[in-house]
């Protein structure tokens, strides 16, 4: 029964998402107030629908009801409960159910927080986000409906891969699409502008928090998946380039290249239609990846289960998004002249840089992405594109970009001096060299990537600590006081040094040792004394699993016991490797444990990982960084009134 | 349950499954021939799986490959000469790193076309940016004139 209701009221949430994206577009267009005043309630509506339908499936869910098909395909009885809940989206149906529900989520609080924005500006906003939500509800309803029922209830489900069943997994893709989902309300704003044929500096600092959440979001979802990789897979491993992760990246880069040129349109009325451009582009892109993850066009290690069908839907609404997206803009992106002027020499001119490489960035991942299909559609060549290749196209960028941006970062608008920018940043560039002579001389004779990763990071960070420095006239006591926008600034470029220093060393400077350990016997890996103690089996809930305890001692200091398991889950038959890691500032501690070999002993892995989580450190300061901004007095101060002022005039250049 | 977990993990024991990539009896004494294997290894595909490389993948396959790639090291093979051997019975699927050979050449210039294409284009807006005569500031339009004037008279 209570699926029935969840199954109606995802119907509901589409006759109402189809209200949604007609009646405010045609109260825009010819000026009703009350069609307008639709849009609001149907996008509150429709989250509320949305919700009761997602309750619906989480309940069914949480009390085990197998006669519903996608409970009994994903869950099963023994599973802990906090995996019960996560279960709802550990699979195609119910991640896209919740995928619509963050859509119709960000939909209704436009609504809410929209009041500031022109009336007509918001109808259209809600219009279009409505229309996305018509789209993917009919989606899910036609090709992946979650409230299908059995006929013969079985007595127990097939649990959900045991893969995903860690906390790091379970809260990674609400995170993601979070991300994905929220620069949805980018591209409807884009849309809107375009519809109106209006786009200035009030639209930008609009535009500006939504691609700021949505960001942040993708920015911690993505750590998580990272860092799950890390602990899960039994390697240590954190990025693979696997189609879906770069679906998930490339939406990342156009978001952040999105960030910044979404800046100089609200400060300098510039970059105008390129920011939409790549408003459009950024929520393509996570379209593209959905298309990626669902429709197994592309193999890769995380497909849900595939389709032909979802996928030619999929690629349908692709194609009526995107393509009526860049058609409406290439009837109106030229109207949108910009005003601001500014020299060669100029923040802007950064900032357009800064676009240059993250555009093209995301675009050697997409070509990487895409060649297998490709080569193989257009030249007959079965081929593959892996991690060797994107490490070789990718990076340059990304050390141009980081070469580049405390620069960028400190110099002023509209016209500045090199030199003075250059001279101020001297001890960041000191502290770059200082750290990378020191990294070179710990690290003699192994590779170069540790000390241009740290010279990197170390410029980054300093960079970040003048800029605020600067920016506070040298006074300690205002540092504090600085605005949000600052900190958050500085916060996102030091993460980024972190996240650089982290990859880099951890890379250059990992120590591996595999062998085969006998009880009590230890052995030295990289300065510790490692000993197997003991294995045992041990029961868990819904798994079985073979427990070692293993002892590392350092030479004349800590001592670190770890647990590594090798489980088994009985009913999804999956064996999982958990390996045990003692986290520390400057080195993870991390041990695997194997199979038990002929003659007697384990096969044992130890590695050392040195800055590991300074990794995903740095990708949580970027994102708290994010947030810093998000509560900047501006957005604040701008959600309090009810504004629709024209646009600040452009100052004259000098 | 309980019933279920001692033939399971006699199961477990017996068969041994690979549940690990690279394993200790697979790695050769000479730790020179044995980095090259693990290097060789990173740039060659697991066939079975989905985007993994054969030093990182659990498969059977890759296990077999993987000694594959050590017996022709051992043979006194060059790196290129064991890769080649390798791709010539799978193809070039195998290979991670795709060759710069024909139509993949696209593949390897997009990057770097991208960059000169995207800064081509930035110089020439940087250059109108820079020479742009100064905007006048536009009038307001009728609504925003009028909201003017509600907020001045409130």
């Amino acid at each position: 029964m209570i699926a029935e209701i969840g199954h109606f009221t995802l119907v509901l949430a589409l006759a109402l998402a189809l209200v949604q994206s007609v009646i405010p577009l045609v109260g825009a267009r010819m000026r009703w107030a009350s069609w307008m005043a639709v849009g609001p309630v149907a996008a509150t509506l429709q989250f509320v629908c949305l919700a009761i339908s997602f309750a619906a499936l989480t309940h069914a869910f949480v009390t085990s009801d197998f006669s519903l098909r996608l409970v009994y395909e994903n869950s099963n009885t023994l599973k802990p409960m906090l995996y019960k809940v996560t279960g709802v989206w550990g699979n195609h149906e119910g991640s896209m159910l919740l995928w619509v529900l963050i859509l119709a989520l960000f939909g209704a609080s436009a609504a809410w927080f929209g009041g500031a924005l022109p009336d007509q500006l918001r109808a259209r906003v809600l219009a279009v986000q409505g229309s996305i939500g018509v789209a993917f509800i009919a989606f899910i309803l036609f090709t992946s409906n979650p409230f299908l029922r059995l006929a013969q209830p079985p007595f127990d489900g097939r649990d959900l891969n045991p893969l995903l069943q860690d906390p790091g997994l379970a809260f990674h893709p609400p995170f993601l699409y979070l991300g994905y989902v929220g620069l949805s309300m980018a591209f409807s704003f884009a849309v809107a502008a375009l519809i109106e044929g209006r786009v200035d500096a009030a639209w930008a600092r609009w535009v500006r928090p939504w691609t700021l959440a949505a960001w942040m979001f993708l920015t911690v979802g993505i750590a998580l998946g990272s860092w799950w990789a890390y602990y899960e897979l039994g390697w240590g491993g954190f990025w693979f380039w696997d189609p879906v992760e770069n679906a998930s990246f490339m939406p990342w880069l156009l978001a952040t290249a999105l960030l910044h040129s979404a800046v100089v349109v609200e400060k300098r009325e510039a970059l105008k239609s390129w920011t939409v451009l790549l408003a459009i582009l950024a929520f393509a892109f996570s379209l593209i990846g959905t298309f990626i993850v669902r429709s197994g066009v592309i193999t890769s290690v995380h497909a849900f289960a595939n389709d032909p069908e979802r996928g030619i839907f999929i690629l349908a609404i692709l194609a009526v998004f995107v393509g009526g997206a860049l058609t409406l803009y290439a009837a109106r992106a030229p109207a949108m002249e910009a005003k601001g002027v500014f020299g060669i020499v100029s923040r802007e001119t950064a900032l357009v840089l800064n676009n240059v490489l993250l555009a093209v960035a995301a675009f050697v991942v997409f070509v990487g992405t895409i060649w297998p299909l490709v080569a193989e559609l257009a030249f007959g060549r079965k081929l593959s594109v892996g991690a060797p290749f994107f490490e070789a196209a990718f990076t340059p960028f990304f050390v141009l970009l980081a070469l580049i941006l405390p620069l960028g970062a400190m110099i002023p608008w509209k016209r500045a001096r090199p030199g003075r920018a250059l001279r101020s940043l001297l001890p960041a560039a000191l502290l770059a060299f200082a750290l990378a002579a020191l990294a070179w001389a710990v690290g003699t004779g192994r590779p170069i990537l540790a000390p241009v990763g740290v010279a990197l990071g170390g410029w980054l960070l300093g960079g970040a600590a003048l800029d605020l420095w600067q920016r506070s006239g040298g006074q300690m006591s205002r540092i504090a006081r600085l605005p949000r926008a600052d900190w958050g600034r500085a916060a996102a470029h030091g993460g980024l040094g972190i996240t650089f220093i982290g990859i880099a060393l951890m890379m250059a400077w990992n120590v591996e040792d595999i062998r085969i350990a006998k009880l009590g016997e230890s052995f030295t890996v990289g300065g510790y004394q490692v000993t197997l103690d003991s294995v045992e089996e041990v029961e868990g809930p819904n798994f079985l699993s073979t427990r070692a305890k293993i002892t590392m001692t350092r030479e004349g200091g800590e001592t670190v016991v770890l647990h590594p398991e090798k489980r088994i889950y009985p009913v999804a038959a999956m064996p999982t490797t958990e390996a045990a890691i003692d986290n520390g500032i400057f080195r993870d501690l991390y041990v695997v444990i194997g199979d038990p070999q002929e003659g007697g002993g384990w096969a044992v892995r130890t590695y050392i990982k040195p800055f590991a989580n300074w990794i995903w450190a740095g990708c949580i300061i970027m994102a708290l960084g994010g947030l810093l901004s998000l509560s900047d007095r501006r957005y604040r101060v701008a959600a309090g009134a009810r504004s629709a002022a024209p646009p600040p005039a452009a100052q004259p250049a000098e | 349950m309980r019933w279920l977990a001692a033939p399971l993990l006699a199961l477990m024991l017996l068969s041994a499954t690979p549940s690990l990539s690279v394993q200790p009896d697979e790695i050769l004494a000479d730790p020179a021939l044995e980095a090259r294997a693990r290097g060789i290894s990173a740039g060659l595909r697991c066939l079975v799986c989905r985007n993994e490389n054969i030093d990182e993948s659990n498969a059977g396959l890759a296990r077999d490959l993987r000694l594959l790639v050590r017996e022709r090291l051992v043979a006194g093979d060059s790196d290129d000469a064991v890769v080649a051997y390798v791709v010539d019975r799978y193809g070039e699927y195998v290979l991670l790193n795709p060759t710069t050979s024909g139509a993949n050449l696209i593949l390897w210039i997009a990057g770097p076309a991208a960059l000169l294409v995207g800064l081509g284009g930035a110089a020439l807006y940087l250059r109108r940016r820079q020479n742009a005569p100064e905007a006048g500031v536009a009038p307001l339009s009728d609504d925003e004139a009028k909201r003017l004037a509600e907020i001045l008279k409130s």
